[in-house]
This record gives structure tokens, C-alpha cells and sequence, in this order.
């Protein structure tokens, strides 16, 4: 990282012993830094310190005559050139083991049925302070625990008070609906009612909370102990930002998902669809052999020969979410000039605007960390808290840079987390927000612009041509408010590091565009072209969305595909893991489908398209193949295969490629498209590992491995061979803490929490030692120049969007269980003015017409959105969005209609409901 | 121009019905002496608590609502001073001192009796609605313990003599 060189190191005394340390850090983080084991609830590497629970205590001298010296607490002490400390001396471990001692007295005895066990911080910490025997025998303080949602489970017993959870929960990612309740030894933090937590990020108190407080529910319905999961580095494939996870697996089922750390994008946290969304790969209905259209199961054999016999006449079409090399190997299979991509037409213009902008060296795709520095946010039409949850987290921290000014004025160190709060209250730096309704970033922003999605564009226009005079201008005024522009402009000129965020999530290129100039005029207007690109995260949908258009020729859309089978130019389809009816009016897909003579759908659940394929080939999922993704900044990664299926299905580059090995498909897709060249850096170096040496995806401590299959058969079978990656089904291999090749579960001696990735990075918040962040695939070359502005829109009618949401718009998320449980049904987001023309109120059905299609759903009545626009959300329902087009007609449904909707919308997250009467 | 602050909580706000407008001129005097409405919840729910005797949930709602505060925060404030009844109380609070100096002089004696005339424990309300009784850490009046409140008035000196002619007082004033 470039900011490491810039620190200033100082040396200072530990127990006799001298270290160079960060001049600007406090003492517990630099003693962490150092892997010196000093015990600490409260603070938390990402969100500073507080001093609140006192653990953390040592003993400062004041020069080296000094034989008596004071008690401080680490986490709150400056670090000062010559500082002398000790942890060791005798004091200071006495008081250490009083403070644990007391935090433990109301604790529960209940490690062995504790979901945390294992894995607790409270449990490392409690043994370093060396509290081995409870002294305390009086009653208990017992509290009652509430119904917080499907995904956490809450035992207030095992509370120490450390704060952590509000902390993180309302400060950090802006909760409200989790507080600390209640004083002294009742202290109780919860709702203020039984329900589920709202925040997007609920699922992270699982990690945050030093014990078992918060537990995954999810987790715990199908258990296991840390140590008994087969783990391996993974990608979350809930979105286009490619948040580093960890998932768990037992006895062939995926139990669980945490975050795995990763320096330059999720840090420490991810979202609820992330954690709780891949249910999926152990669903019942898992595609598990090769099916004909009768759904007469077929050998591997034949499926293959099958598949090869229509290949030579045959078109594909891609996926997003499949990895590079499933679509690699199948655009090998029906060569370039017929692999399509998988967006709809929408989606794929504004993939192509992207990939444009991804080249400009003007503009520079900001990862999270990059975005938390930014001190002046544009976000222009995407609802990022819904499209790339990651981002909006990373947003909100970003708006605290205010807050670090006036601490750096009041020379306040930033890890003073209480007292950088406190001096900057309500201030905050700008993030303003063009949306067509009420966002979840509202809280945090200093205004928003609400218009319709046209409306919106046109405004965004203006705001560039306000922002420097090259840009171009729009028509009139651009329909706004041209004061509240004037000052957007304003503050995004004067700020050190503008972001401007825009994405594919709403289909709309002129956004895109419209952000494009805003980034180019704000670089112009501040100065030459030599300065550093200016940052425009442009975020894309789904984990490849990326890798599928690198790998796409620009005319090979999914709609071209579709006509060159209508038209009978093409004779068979292929299909990589994608529903068709998601993308493209579904009268255009039927007639596509109908025209070919054989359709081969590649999948790994049942949905519309692999109904209709006269070959079905089952494949793995996430967790059960190793893939490369290229994320929203071209930032290539690899997930890992974690365990093994079972069934007949493959990996999709094994039925269509003729690939021996993983690495061979991925250096072959490396090495047949141009923006791929550089793919092979994600393979780790293992050339060091002695003998062909593996690494191990089970812990050392792994238990059953002997008697788990013994119910077949009391012979211990042999362990199952990988001989495509580096890693073993098995606990033998060197251990992650003594080699730098990669890093899934963190684990050190005293340390089984996930408190333990402090050993395993350069230093606090610092890249890991096993630093594989990936390989930042993209090139920039020649730059580009403003777009103009588009033609007003003369068409009449209500303006169709599509809504986003967290829980629902993800295809394979949605059909996990406990995805499920939040999901809202089937709505259409309408302004109140639009409903009362209309007669229809908040819940009730209502028919959505379009030019070819006209779906029903429910109407969802909201306070905060412009007239002229209807945003639609088709949850997982069979909903025809891209046959309806762009302008919409409404009506209310027949009574009956919304029967069939029947999770109802009580699970949707907004702010501004406005309730029928 | 959104600002978010105003879209922190559902617009479907039955505050205003639910409050009185005596209470709602008080709140809003209130909010002029602070610069922020997270500062006004605490004396908003000491105004409600005035003319209703206790904070109800429906009560702490419309508060939030009213404030737009989100009611976990508010209900944290609630909950952390015990002299915010979040229970119905009866119409004479005792608060009784059973801090050190109180302990010296025999505080739990009178507490004894005290407990014994009237029928209740620390947290509980007579029957009949007259008395709740309540533990105070201190009510400043050390030279004079033991030392309790009822209502608004402080006695002093208490002597477990003196504690039915006190309450018949409360009584009387309450029929």
C-alpha cells in the first residue's frame, strides 16, 4: 500500500525490548502490529478505540529510573518516541485479570452448548488474562432474549458490555433499530421490539460480537464447530464487487459463509445477501445428472457426445455468473463469433459504456477503501445500498472525512473514536444522492435529487456543464433546481478526492454517461490533465458481469442471439447458466427457443430456460469449483473449490471444454482474449512447497474424519485427491500461519477467534502476508471525451425502472431459505399522487402494462417518489420486465390477484411507506 | 431538497395525533433551548411522563415519532434513568434513599416498615394505586437521614413513628 511508506515510525520500549511503531497510532494497535498478545474487547480494528472496557492495561514508565510506573490503557494511549511499556509486569496482569474477572461474573457456563465456542474471543481472552477459576457464586443477572429475524439468533446472557455491536451496528453501518438499553450490571442491547434487524449488515455482528451474543441463526440450524469445517479463499457471487468470503462445509452441505479479510475491498465486513445467500447450493432441487427433454436422465458420456454433435452448429449464449473459464471454454467450444453475451439489451449497453470508461485514463474505478477516502460523493441513479451493498457501507464511512478534519484541526488522533464523533456531530462530508425515491442512504446525505430516471440524466447533464463549460449543455435548465445544482457543483469541485458513482443496476447508459461528464468536468475544472485520474466507480451487476463482456464481442448481445436463431442463422443454442427470461421479453425468448432445433441449458437449479432445453448439464456451484471473476474495478480474483459435489455435475468448463486441469482452462482463457493476458497472477505461487506439497482446506484440529463415513462402510475411505489447485481435502499440508500462499480461516496459538487475521496481516488494517488481492486485469489507454447530451424523451406515459433489492433481485440468493424469509413480493414503487389517480392504495394488485407484456404485482405506495415513474420490482416472480419496455400504463388487478402475491411487502426496508388508508 | 435526517423514520406518523397540545408546546419549547432533537428526548419524555404519570410504549412512539429519533435510541435513553417510568407507577412515588449515610442511620429499618404499612417491595405499587416504591442512591440531604420523597416533598429524619401519619397525608390528598 502507498500510504505505509508515508508513515512515520518511532521507536519505543516493550518490556525491555525496542520497536519501531506508527508515530500516529495508540498502543494496543502497534502492540497487535508487533503480534504481541495483549488482551482487548472494545477496540476493533476498524472502528478505533473507546477505552470503554479497560482490558487492555499496561504499565507506562516514565523514563528508565522509573522502577514503579502507571497503569494506562493501550488502546487510548498515544504512541510517543521513547515510550517505555510493559505488558508482562505483575501489576498490570493483575489488573487485566480483575477486569476479565469481572466481566465474566454474570457470564454463563455455557461454552459447550455455545455456538461461539471455539471460536470466541471472549473465550482467548479470558485464558491470556489467565482467569481459569470462577470465584464469583452469587446469583446471575439473567435477561429475556428477543426474536431478532431470520438471520441472528440473540443470547443477551453472554453480554460483557463491550459496545462493539452498537457500535459497529448504528455508528458504523447507521442501523437504528439496535441500542444499548438500560445501565449498570442490566445493560441490555436490542430492539426496542421483538422483529428483524434491518440493517443490510446485520449478519456482521456475528463477527463483531466478541462472544456468543449474536450467533448465525442460519449457521446454527445446521451447526458445526470451527474447526470441524473444510474451508477455503472464496468470492461472494452475491454482486458485482466480489467481496472476499470464507465459507464452511460439513458433510457435504455449505453451513456457513464469514467474511474473509481482504485489504483493498471488504475489510472486515460484508452484507446480509453475502452471508445468508447462498442457501442455494444445498438446495433440494439441485440439477444433479445430465436430463434429455423428457427428463430421462442421460450418462456423462452421452451428454457430452450430445453436446459436442450440436456444437458445430450452434450459438451460445454467456453468463455473469459464471466464472471466466465456463465461458471461455464455451466460446471455445462455438468459437468467438458465436458466444454471446448474457445481459439484457439494457444492461449490455451500459456494460459497453463502462468497459469505455474503463479505459479512459482520465478516470480511475476506486476500490472500497479508495471510495471510504472519498470527501465528495455524487451517486447518480444507482441504488448501491440494493445493487452492491459493500459500496453503500464504504459511502457511509467516506462522509466521515469531515469529521478527521476537524479532528486533525482539534488534533484529535482518528482512532479517538468517541471524541472524533463528539467534536464533529452532525457534520459531515457531502454525499448527495439522484435517485427516484427515498434511498437507505438518506441519513447520511446532504440532499438528494428525485426525479424520474430521464429526468435524472437530464439533470446530471446540467450539473456537468455547471461544474466546467466544455461540458455540454442541456436544453433549458435541465428541469431542476438549478440553486441545489449550483451548490452540488460547488462542493464537488472544492473537494480534495470527488467520487462520482453510477452503475448498470438501472439499465440506463445516459446515467452512465451523465457521470462520465460529471468526472470529466470536475477533472477539467480542476486543472491540467497530468493530475491523478479522478475517481468513477461504475459498478456492475452480478460477480462476472465484468470477465463475460471482456471475453464478448460488442455486437454479440443476447437480443442479437435471439434473432439469429428467430431468423433460422443459427441452428442450436447453448446456454451457460442463465435464465433467458431474466434478460429479454420472454416472447422474443420463446420464439428464439421454439426456432431452435436443440437448446442445451447449463445449470445448477431448475428455472424457465432449462424447462425448455432439450439437454440439461448439471453443474457445480460457487463452493464446489474453482473460478476466476473480474469485479466492478476489472479486478481479477480467484475462489477456491471448498469441497466436492457429489452428484454427476461439473464444473461447466468440463462439459464444454477439454481442459485436463483448472489452471490449463484459465491460462487458456488468459491467453485467447487480449483483456484477459494478465489472469494468471491469480494462480498462487506454490513452487516452494516441498515435494508437490499441499495446503490444507481442514484445520489441524478437524475431528471425525475416521468415523464420519463409518455408517457406509467402517474402512476409512482414502481421502479425496485435488489435483487442480493447491490445496487438499484433507488437514495434512502446511498450515496458513507458516506458509504465505493463501489464507481462508484465520487461526493462531491463543487466538481462535477471527481476532486472530491480526496475525496474519503486515501490520493492523495492512494487507495480509498471504496477500493475494487479486490481479487489476484492465489496461487504460486512450481517453475519451464528453458525451453529448440526449435527445429529450417526447414519449408520454409512466417511465418504467426497475427497483433493486437486497433480498430478491439476486437470482441464486433468492432461492436460499433464509434469503427467502425477508424477501417482500412483487411490487411496483409508485408516488402517492400516481396511486390516487389510479385508485389503488399500498398493497393492493395492480395490473403493469407495457408494449408486449402486462405483468401484476403489487402496488408499494411511496412518500418520497416523483410523479411519471413506476419502479418495479419482480422479486421471484415469473415477471415478463423487459417485455413491458419503457413506458407503462396502470390499473388496478382484479381482487383476487394479489392472493397469488402472497409474502405481501411487511419485509421491505424503506423509509418513506405511505400507507393506504 | 431531501435532507436525510427527515427521512430517518416512516412517514405514517400518528404523533401528532397522540400527543396533547399542551405537550407538544412544551417539547417544542424544548427544542429551542437545544441544538439537537436527540438532546430534546429526554426532557420530551420527562413532559410526557408529567401529564401521563409513566412513559407507555405508545407513549415512547410518539415520541420518536414526534422527534424523529429512532425509537431503539430513545427507548436506550428511557430505559438508563430509572426516574423515566416505562411502568405505570401509582400517584405518589417514594423515592426511598437507601445510599450510605441512610444505611448508617437505620434506613433499612424504616424501609421494613415502610414495606410492612404499605404492602409493597422496591418496584412495586399498592393496590389500590396510591404508592410505588422505588430505590434512590441519594437525595442530598445526608445530616438529615434517613431521608425520603413523596411526590414532590422531601422528608426528612424518618423515624419509623412518623411513617403512617406521612402517608395518611398522601392518602387523604388523593381521595
Amino acid at each position: 500500500m502507498t500510504t505505509m511508506t508515508e508513515k512515520t515510525k518511532v521507536e519505543i520500549i516493550i518490556d525491555d525490548v525496542a520497536y519501531q511503531v506508527n508515530a500516529d497510532s495508540n498502543l494496543l494497535q502497534e502492540c497487535l502490529s508487533l503480534g504481541l498478545d495483549l488482551p482487548y474487547f472494545c477496540w476493533h480494528p476498524c472502528m478505533g478505540s473507546v477505552g470503554a472496557c479497560r482490558q487492555c492495561a499496561v504499565k507506562q514508565y516514565r523514563n528508565e529510573e522509573d522502577r514503579d510506573g502507571l497503569l494506562t490503557m493501550a488502546c487510548m494511549t498515544p504512541v510517543q518516541a521513547g515510550a517505555r511499556i510493559s505488558i508482562a509486569d505483575p501489576r498490570a496482569v493483575d489488573f487485566r485479570a480483575g477486569v476479565i474477572e469481572s466481566l465474566m461474573i454474570s457470564h454463563p457456563h455455557d461454552c459447550p452448548v455455545c455456538e461461539e465456542g471455539g471460536e470466541c474471543h471472549l473465550q482467548d481472552m479470558t485464558l491470556m488474562s489467565g482467569h481459569n477459576y470462577r470465584r464469583y457464586d452469587k446469583k446471575k443477572v439473567t435477561h429475556r432474549n428477543q426474536y431478532l429475524g431470520p438471520f441472528i439468533n440473540h443470547e443477551m446472557n453472554r453480554c460483557i458490555t463491550c459496545y462493539r455491536c452498537v457500535r459497529f451496528y448504528s455508528e458504523y453501518a447507521g442501523g437504528v433499530d439496535l441500542a444499548a438499553q438500560a445501565a449498570h450490571h442490566h445493560t441490555y442491547f436490542g430492539r426496542h421490539e421483538e422483529g428483524a434487524l434491518e440493517s443490510e449488515f446485520s449478519g456482521n455482528l456475528v463477527e463483531v460480537c466478541p462472544t456468543g451474543v449474536f450467533t448465525d441463526k442460519v449457521f446454527s440450524e445446521r451447526y458445526s464447530r470451527k474447526w470441524d469445517l473444510q474451508t477455503a479463499p472464496s468470492i461472494c457471487t452475491g454482486c458485482g464487487v466480489g467481496c472476499n468470503t470464507a465459507p464452511g462445509e460439513r458433510y457435504g452441505e455449505l453451513r456457513r459463509i464469514v467474511n474473509r479479510y481482504h485489504s483493498e475491498l471488504n475489510g472486515y465486513f460484508i452484507c446480509d445477501r453475502g452471508r445468508f445467500g447462498t442457501g442455494y447450493v444445498n438446495h433440494a432441487e439441485r440439477l444433479q445428472q445430465p436430463q434429455d427433454a423428457q427428463g430421462k436422465t442421460l450418462d456423462a458420456e452421452t451428454a457430452v457426445s450430445r453436446l459436442r454433435e450440436i456444437a458445430g452448429k450452434a450459438i451460445a449464449i454467456g453468463s455473469p455468473r459464471a466464472g471466466n473459464e465456463a465461458n471461455h471454454a464455451l466460446r471455445k467450444l462455438v468459437g468467438e463469433a458465436n458466444f454471446h453475451g448474457g445481459f439484457s439489451a439494457a444492461e449490455q449497453a451500459c456494460m459497453d459504456e463502462i468497459a469505455a470508461f474503463a479505459g479512459d485514463p482520465a478516470f480511475h474505478n476506486p476500490s472500497i477503501r479508495e471510495i471510504e477516502q472519498a470527501d465528495a460523493v455524487l451517486v447518480l441513479g444507482e441504488d448501491v445500498t440494493n445493487t452492491a451493498p459493500r459500496i453503500a457501507l464504504a459511502l457511509r464511512q467516506s462522509v466521515r472525512n469531515r469529521a478527521y478534519e476537524l479532528a486533525d484541526s482539534a488534533r484529535i488522533p482518528h482512532w479517538q473514536d468517541a471524541a472524533v464523533r463528539e467534536i464533529a456531530q452532525h457534520e459531515r462530508s457531502p454525499l448527495y444522492l439522484f435517485a427516484t425515491g427515498a434511498t437507505r442512504l438518506d441519513d447520511v446525505a446532504e440532499a438528494s435529487v428525485i426525479d424520474t430516471p430521464s429526468g435524472l440524466a437530464r439533470q446530471a447533464f446540467a450539473l456537468a456543464h455547471r461544474i466546467h463549460a466544455d461540458a455540454p449543455a442541456a436544453s433549458g435548465d435541465g428541469g431542476g433546481n438549478s440553486a441545489q445544482l449550483e451548490q452540488i457543483a460547488e462542493r464537488l469541485a472544492a473537494a480534495k478526492r470527488p467520487l462520482i458513482v453510477a452503475g448498470a443496476g438501472n439499465g440506463r447508459v445516459e446515467l452512465i454517461r451523465a457521470a462520465g461528464n460529471i468526472a470529466r468536468a470536475l477533472r477539467k475544472r480542476r486543472g491540467n490533465d497530468e493530475q491523478k485520474p479522478l475517481d468513477l466507480c461504475l459498478l456492475t451487476g452480478e460477480v462476472n458481469s465484468m470477465g463475460l463482456h471482456l471475453l464478448t464481442r460488442s455486437e454479440n448481445s443476447l437480443e442479437a442471439a435471439l434473432d439469429k436463431l428467430a431468423s433460422g442463422e443459427a441452428e442450436n443454442l447453448i446456454v451457460l447458466e442463465n435464465d433467458l427470461y431474466r434478460r429479454a421479453p420472454h416472447a422474443r425468448v420463446d420464439a428464439a427457443l421454439k426456432a431452435a432445433r436443440t437448446t442445451v441449458a447449463l445449470d445448477l437449479l431448475p428455472n424457465r430456460t432449462t424447462a425448455r432445453a432439450d439437454l440439461v448439464l448439471p453443474v457445480t456451484a460457487f463452493s464446489e469449483q474453482q473460478a476466476t471473476y473480474v469485479n466492478y474495478e476489472g479486478r481479477a480474483q480467484l475462489a477456491w473449490q471448498v469441497h466436492r459435489n457429489h452428484s454427476a455435475a461439473r464444473p461447466a468448463w468440463q462439459w464444454t471444454g477439454e481442459f485436463a486441469h483448472f489452471r490449463e482452462a484459465l491460462h487458456d482463457c488468459a491467453a485467447s482474449a487480449p483483456a484477459m493476458k494478465t489472469l494468471g497472477k491469480v494462480l498462487p505461487d506454490t513452487s516452494h512447497l516441498p515435494g508437490g506439497g499441499k495446503l490444507p482446506r481442514q484445520p489441524e484440529r478437524y475431528s471425525g474424519r475416521t468415523a464420519m463415513k463409518a455408517n457406509l462402510n467402517v474402512h476409512e475411505p482414502k481421502q479425496a485427491q485435488d489435483p487442480d489447485s493447491a490445496l487438499a481435502f484433507s488437514m495434512e499440508g502446511v498450515p496458513a500461519r507458516r506458509d504465505a500462499t493463501l489464507l481462508a480461516s484465520p487461526w493462531a496459538p491463543q487466538w481462535n477467534s477471527n481476532q486472530s487475521i491480526s496475525k496474519f496481516q503486515d501490520e493492523i488494517n495492512g494487507p495480509l502476508r498471504q496477500g493475494h488481492v487479486g490481479a487489476l486485469l484492465l489496461e487504460r489507454g486512450a481517453g475519451g471525451g464528453f458525451h453529448p447530451v440526449p435527445e429529450a424523451d417526447e414519449a408520454t406515459g409512466i417511465e418504467l425502472t426497475p427497483a433493486r433489492q437486497i433480498f430478491g433481485s439476486e437470482e441464486l440468493s433468492a432461492r436460499s431459505e433464509a434469503i427467502r424469509k425477508r424477501m417482500g413480493d412483487a411490487y411496483v414503487a409508485i408516488s402517492p399522487g400516481l396511486a390516487a389517480g389510479h385508485g389503488l392504495t399500498h398493497g393492493a394488485a395492480v395490473s403493469v402494462r407495457g408494449e408486449d407484456a402486462s405483468v401484476t404485482v403489487l402496488a408499494c405506495v411511496r412518500g418520497s417518489m416523483p410523479p411519471g415513474v413506476a419502479a418495479l420490482h419482480a422479486s421471484d416472480r415469473e415477471i415478463d420486465f423487459h417485455g413491458l419496455g419503457a413506458r407503462v400504463s396502470l390499473a388496478p388487478a382484479a381482487g383476487d390477484a394479489a392472493v397469488a402475491l402472497d409474502r405481501g411487502l411487511g419485509e421491505l426496508i424503506v423509509s418513506d411507506l405511505a400507507q393506504g388508508s | 431538497m431531501n435532507t436525510g435526517e427527515n427521512q430517518l423514520i416512516a412517514s405514517t406518523t400518528v404523533a401528532a395525533d397522540y400527543l396533547r397540545e399542551t405537550e407538544i408546546a412544551e417539547i417544542e419549547h424544548e427544542r429551542t433551548l437545544y441544538p439537537d432533537a436527540r438532546a430534546v428526548g429526554l426532557e420530551a419524555l420527562k413532559i410526557v411522563q408529567k401529564h401521563r404519570g409513566w412513559v407507555s410504549d405508545e407513549s415512547l412512539r410518539a415520541v420518536a415519532e414526534y422527534l424523529r429519533l429512532p425509537i431503539a435510541e430513545l427507548e436506550g435513553v428511557a430505559t438508563f434513568f430509572n426516574l423515566i417510568y416505562r411502568r405505570p407507577v401509582g400517584r405518589n412515588v417514594i423515592l426511598y434513599c437507601n445510599s450510605v449515610s441512610c444505611w448508617i442511620m437505620g434506613c433499612e429499618q424504616v424501609k421494613d416498615k415502610i414495606a410492612g404499612e404499605l404492602g409493597i417491595d422496591f418496584g412495586e405499587t399498592t393496590t389500590d394505586g396510591n404508592f410505588t416504591l422505588i430505590p434512590v442512591p441519594c437525595l442530598g440531604d445526608c445530616d438529615r437521614a434517613p431521608v425520603m420523597m413523596v411526590g414532590p416533598d422531601q422528608h426528612r429524619n424518618l423515624d419509623r413513628a412518623d411513617l403512617g401519619a406521612i402517608f395518611a397525608q398522601y392518602r387523604k390528598g388523593a381521595e
